[in-house]
């Protein structure tokens, strides 16, 4: 059990959106990758890869989305799940675990993993791989990583502390009308 | 002023570990005028420390020193490395504890008697009953503040109640509360209300709860009688030729080998760290560990049946707002073997944040089949089982050949589920389910155990030396001057949350070793 990876918010680097679309090619249905980075289709984010290849980075936000699928979560809080993995420490661990991945894909008939496009053929492909230890090393870092985002709370509705607003004896412990 | 005694003063008395055991026997010595050295592995934290988020809480609370797991229970796959979740800080679970203070019922002492012998189960009766208890049940409930004891009132229902509460009543149940909690329903012993603001497990920011962090502990350091060594973490107990206890080796805050010298030592570190210690201190003399002649140091490990029933509706319930678990239906706390199982369960409310929802709620699960359950969190409304399990031979803490930071043998914490316990478990799923379907429900979860916190039974208390490592005072058959003060003393762990007992026993306790003592018996 480990807290998510610490670091900063993603940021849209010092481009322009039509800049930054013209370096960079689709990876999947949402993601696009160019030289050095990873960036949501609409240029709303991007994130820059050092250690591992922005392919892979691309790949590992997808198969982030297909383990836990939420489909009023955007990308970005996904790509921050998973960014904590562009060292030079897991980068060789993760390449392997994507080529890994991507050969399931293959031998599944796919082209690779990220090309898929419906989502039940990228979870058969990753029935395939479940249990070894790169899924499982994923899987079990975003227990954390997504779940523990507080921006992320308030997608699913949940308030997070109360005591700094004096608890909910006066904010509707016991609100509920429908009963 | 608090207290300072000298390593060589061999007049102490030295507890291990300061929760709801060790906490409440220091500071009962101490106010009878005992002398009293109370060594902590954890630190101290009191509530404006507390972290009202869940894993930074686990980070700042939790005891993460290294144990190790077998045995079929699912807790060894899914958190092998963690088979408790339990605290190390002065106060010990009491910080974490949720406040549900119940008593035994009367058969439940008589656990042998009642339900006659059953295959598998190494079932005893306690050699004490209710009527001895019912005093020390008072007290107890006095110091704690227990919600519908004396003349205190209940707490309000949350949301998370309500929903239960009409479930409940839909089937037929009748004994359907707020609980009786050692939550303050209005101020008490100078303690504040409870604000509702849920967070009960990770230490009660106004201290509502009670907890031996800010009542017992300080009381007793009041005294001038109680030292409580945080960040000391007990290694060894020691004795002499005549197989008396001498003292407690410890490594202090600054990791450095220290010896304490004793007149009595009382154990209450919890039912892996207790048994562990008293079987690290194995020695020539007692090569199998101390208090161990009859092999039962480390046996009949218990953790109570538990799991979770968490439902989905098609509008919000906010089961996270208000206090964790102040709801209870104690219909099937009963002893009925027509249901197809041996003694009872509790059924309690629970609420987990989102954070450890996602940890907990399916362990490893993944996909759509866990994340649509997700989807509706702010609609969902949950509830804890805490059944009897029952004791056998085989699950065991035993030690590991793995080494903790200080190269002590960690804690190994085997665990298989007993037929009764299946039963007992699938019957609570079921109830839990149609409790909520009764009130709209539109998917239910029956939700595995969680790491132990109601960890029970290592040392246990028997009439027959032969049967268990402590008698009816917790003092161990073969050493008078070595003490069980915490859960690993229960001889059977009964369908209540046990705090209450520990605390009663641990009262209890503290008037017979002053008594002996002044008798100049040890």
């Amino acid at each position: 059990m480990t807290q998510h990876p610490k670091g900063p918010a993603l940021e849209r680097r010092g481009l322009t959106r039509r800049q930054l679309l013209s370096r960079s090619v689709a990876a999947g249905a949402s993601l696009v990758v160019g030289a050095g980075f990873v960036a949501s289709g609409t240029a709303a984010w991007a994130l820059e890869t050092t250690a591992i290849k922005p392919e892979s980075m691309a790949t590992l936000i997808q198969m982030a989305r297909d383990i836990y699928p939420h489909d009023q979560v955007a990308d970005q809080f996904y790509a921050i799940a998973v960014k904590g993995y562009d060292t030079a420490e897991a980068a060789p661990n993760v390449e392997a675990g994507i080529a890994e991945l991507n050969a399931a894909a293959v031998a599944a008939g796919h082209a690779d993993y990220i090309s898929i496009g419906w989502e039940e053929d990228r979870v058969a492909v990753l029935r395939a791989i479940e249990t070894g230890v790169f899924f499982q090393t994923i899987r079990s870092g975003l227990v954390t990583g997504l779940y523990n985002q507080k921006d992320v709370w308030p997608i699913f509705g949940y308030q997070g502390e109360s005591f700094s607003q004096g608890g909910y004896i006066e904010r509707g412990f016991d609100d509920i009308d429908w009963l | 002023m608090v207290a300072k005694f000298d390593l060589n003063d061999d007049s102490v008395v030295v507890i291990i570990g300061t929760g709801a055991g060790g906490g409440v026997l220091a500071n009962e010595l101490a106010q009878k005028g005992v002398k009293v050295v109370a060594l902590e592995a954890g630190g101290r934290y009191l509530p404006e420390d507390y972290i009202n988020d869940e894993w930074e809480s686990f980070t700042q609370l939790a005891w993460l020193d290294a144990r190790t797991t077998s045995g079929t229970w699912r807790v060894a796959k899914d958190f092998s490395g963690l088979p408790a979740w339990i605290v190390k800080a002065v106060g010990g679970t009491t910080t974490h504890w949720a406040g549900a203070s119940l008593r035994f019922q009367e058969h439940e002492w008589k656990a042998l008697s009642t339900y006659g012998a059953v295959e598998g189960a190494s079932l005893l009766d306690w050699p004490i009953d209710a009527a001895e208890m019912a005093p020390w049940y008072e007290m107890a409930e006095t110091k704690l503040g227990v919600t519908r004891t004396g003349d205190r009132a209940g707490l309000p229902g949350n949301n998370n109640f309500k929903v239960f509460e009409k479930g409940a009543l839909a089937l037929g149940y009748k004994e359907v509360h707020t609980g009786r909690m050692a939550i303050n329903s209005a101020d008490y012993d100078g303690r504040m209300a409870c604000q509702q603001t849920g967070f009960c497990f990770q230490g009660c920011k106004w201290g509502a709860k009670w907890s031996a962090a800010y009542t017992d502990i300080p009381a007793g350091e009041a005294t001038g009688n109680l030292e409580v060594r945080e960040r000391s973490h007990a290694a060894r107990i020691l004795h002499d030729d005549s197989g008396k206890v001498t003292g407690v080796e410890y490594f202090d805050k600054d990791g450095n080998l220290q010896f304490q010298a004793a007149r009595i030592v009382c154990v209450a570190g919890n039912t892996f760290e207790s048994p562990r210690l008293l079987l690290n201190s194995a020695s020539s003399m007692f090569p199998n560990g101390l208090a161990n002649s009859s092999d039962q140091v480390g046996r009949n490990y218990m953790r109570h049946t538990t799991g979770s029933v968490y439902a989905i509706f098609d509008k919000p319930v906010r089961m996270w707002r208000g206090t964790t678990m102040a709801g209870i239906i104690q219909d099937e706390a009963r002893h009925d073997p027509s249901r197809g199982f041996v003694g009872g369960y509790e059924l309690e409310t629970l609420s987990l944040g989102l954070p450890f929802m996602a940890a907990f709620l399916n362990p490893g699960g993944w996909g759509r089949g866990f994340t649509t359950a997700l989807d509706h969190y702010e609609n969902m409304a949950g509830m804890w089982i805490v059944g009897e399990d029952m004791p056998q031979a085989t699950n065991r803490v035993t030690l590991s050949e793995a080494t903790d930071q200080f190269g002590l043998k960690v804690a190994n914490v085997h665990f298989d589920d007993h037929p009764n316990d299946v039963a007992m478990r699938n019957h609570a799923y079921k109830q839990g389910v149609a409790i909520y379907e009764a009130v709209g429900a539109t998917r239910a979860f029956p939700t595995p155990p969680y790491p132990s916190t109601h960890n029970l039974g290592t040392n246990r208390m028997s009439e027959r030396p032969e049967d268990g490592v402590c008698n009816k005072w917790g003092q161990t058959h073969d050493i008078a001057n070595l003490f069980i003060s915490d859960g690993s003393q229960f001889t059977t762990g009964a369908a209540e949350n046990p705090t209450l007992t520990i605390v009663a026993l641990a009262i209890r306790q503290a008037d017979h070793i002053a008594r002996e003592m002044a008798a100049g018996n040890i």
